[in-house]
């Protein structure tokens, strides 16, 4: 398997008038090419702030790390980000939120633009390409996001709980369909998610990270017996619930 | 007049015949409009015939008070001097050069504060000051520095408006969510992008609402500017009005002004409307 990013003992320390954050400390990673990762930890652990790192946005204070084996020192195409709300604009269309990436990069071509309609059209967008983001249900808007992230067409997807904004059905749903369009377009996917069901039912592997300073406390990998894996199918696994337990003690979350 | 957010616009809205509920309600909307406007039409006529009646029947003093027939008739006698569209022209260009130029020069430095953190911290205390200082202390200052003119007229249109649209305009562009900053900045978006893609259009309510205010501030401005200094202009009729104890022309005056402002300021409500529909149904 070719390694896509790799981390070498990543740390950050966040600085402030009232001191110092510790958010991260020691973080050794390598996530391969098509994988799925998930990565689970307690709110405020500090995974934000590593996708932030990982998307180049966010300089590490300690470490580095490596996209294709080269160094990463500022944002790329080749990796895409997903927020937890989709941010559509709501003074563009559809089409015109899909294009944001390929405007700002200056890459509007008739090629482009074409690919553009064929993603909306395969995924159920194309009718509403002239209507506004507010004219969309949630989950939608979800898809339209993922579109606009996958216009660049980037090797990896960074989601930062891309569904915990949607409600409970639309959140199982949407879910089954980011993870068939991130399958078939063939990327890299981390999602950080504080929901360890979702986690175990997307990953190849679930990273548990410790309370802040996150550090990686276990690394489990997610083998289920089922014909068509997708996370529906992958939540009526047998092994679905025992690796629920194991990871719900590792992460040891007191109320 | 205020809404921005036409959210949920047309998501509930079922495209089906209009049902007879629908229609009985779209009717009892329209009635309510009517019967408001017609009360508003009322009250205005009801307050100018009982003007003119009481100063007919000498209940107030029409030397004091003036009244309808006599604006109509100054009006009638401005116009036959060839002097009444003089003044108002004068007035408005004013107004409109000092609207102009304040929402302009406002938008400019809203912008480059927000570009500069340092510039801003710095200029923080010096706005605060010149935003609560009475702006109208500084017309002698002006009048001294730049001479007694239109020019000085503008500038204290501009002494009143700018602090204001740099405050809203800026306060537009800092409560913008800083996600969708970081989601233009994630596919490589300059700090120019993010000013054009991002801050502007999501700015646009504030710098509308800086508009509407600005309207108003500007008439205030010119009017000052011209007590202080014109010899032509609605302002100066007003001062002259009352120096020579001419209540009519003052009124008149007044009257004129009103309907100038009321309607420069529908016509910043039209670009609103317009804007937006340019950006159809935006935000
Ligand atoms: N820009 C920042 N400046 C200072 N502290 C921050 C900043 N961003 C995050 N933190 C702190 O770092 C810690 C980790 O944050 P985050 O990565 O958002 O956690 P998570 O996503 O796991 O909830 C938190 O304690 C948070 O308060
Ligand atoms: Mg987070």
């Amino acid at each position: 398997m070719k390694a896509k990013v790799e981390l070498h003992n990543i740390g950050m320390k966040y600085q402030s008038p009232n001191g110092e954050i510790n958010a991260l400390e020691n973080i050794n990673l390598t996530v391969y090419d098509r994988e799925f990762v998930c990565i689970v930890g307690p709110s405020g652990c500090g995974k934000s702030t590593l996708l932030s790192i990982m998307s180049g946005l966010l300089p590490p204070t300690s470490g580095y790390l490596l996209l294709n084996g080269e160094k990463i020192t500022g944002t790329s195409k080749k990796i895409g980000y997903m927020l937890q709300k989709d941010h559509l604009f709501g003074w563009r269309t559809i089409l015109e939120n899909v294009l944001l990436g390929l405007e700002i990069q200056k890459a509007i071509t008739p090629e482009t633009k074409a690919r553009a309609a064929e993603l909306l059209k395969t995924y159920g967008l194309y009718e509403f390409r002239n209507k506004y983001p507010n004219q969309l249900s949630g989950g939608m808007r979800q898809r339209a996001a993922l579109i606009r992230t996958l216009m660049t067409d980037p090797e990896i997807l960074l989601l930062d709980e891309a569904f915990s904004a949607l409600d409970y059905q639309t959140r199982l749903a949407v879910t089954e369909d980011i993870y068939g369009i991130i399958k078939q377009e063939n990327k890299t996917a981390i999602l950080v998610t504080h929901d360890i069901a979702e986690a175990i039912s997307m990953a190849n592997r679930v990273i548990c990270l410790s309370k802040r300073p996150g550090t990686i406390k276990n690394i489990y990998e997610i083998n289920l017996t089922c014909t068509k894996r997708t996370p529906l199918s992958s939540r009526e696994a047998p092994e679905f619930r025992h690796y629920f337990q194991s990871i719900w003690k590792e992460l040891d979350i007191h109320v | 007049m205020f809404k921005y957010y036409p959210q949920d616009a047309d998501k509930n809205i079922p495209e089906t015949p209009i049902s007879p509920e629908h229609m009985r309600y779209l009717k009892k909307i329209r009635r309510e409009k009517i019967i408001i406007r017609l009360t508003q039409l009322i009250i205005l006529f009801l307050a100018f015939a009982l003007w003119e009646i009481f100063a007919r029947l000498r209940i107030v003093d029409p030397f004091i008070t003036s009244q309808p027939s006599r604006i109509i008739q100054t009006m009638g006698n401005l116009y036959r001097e060839g002097v009444l569209f003089q003044h108002i022209g004068v007035t408005c260009l004013e107004t409109v050069i000092g609207f102009l130029l304040g929402t302009i020069i406002g938008v400019i430095a809203a912008i480059t504060l927000w570009w500069s953190k340092f510039l801003s911290e710095v200029m923080e205390p010096y706005l605060v000051i010149l935003n609560s200082l009475p702006k109208i202390a500084l017309g002698p200052v002006f009048i001294v520095w730049i001479g007694a003119g239109p020019v000085a007229i503008i500038v204290m249109t501009l002494a009143i408006s700018l602090i204001v649209t740099i405050l809203e305009v800026l306060s537009g562009f800092l409560s913008v969510d800083q996600e969708k900053i970081k989601l233009v900045q994630i596919f490589g978006g300059s700090r120019f992008q993010v000013l054009t893609k991002v801050l502007l259009p999501a700015s646009f309510p504030n710098i509308i609402n800086a508009l509407k205010v600005n309207v108003g501030l500007s008439w205030v401005g010119v009017i000052v500017g011209e007590f202080l200094v014109s010899k032509a202009g609605l302002g100066y009729l007003i001062v002259y009005g009352g120096q020579v104890f001419k209540l009519d022309l003052v009124m008149t005056s007044v009257v004129i002004l009103g309907m100038a402002a009321a309607i420069m300021y529908q016509g910043v409500v039209y670009l609103e409307r317009f804007l937006l529909r340019k950006n159809q149904r935006g935000f």
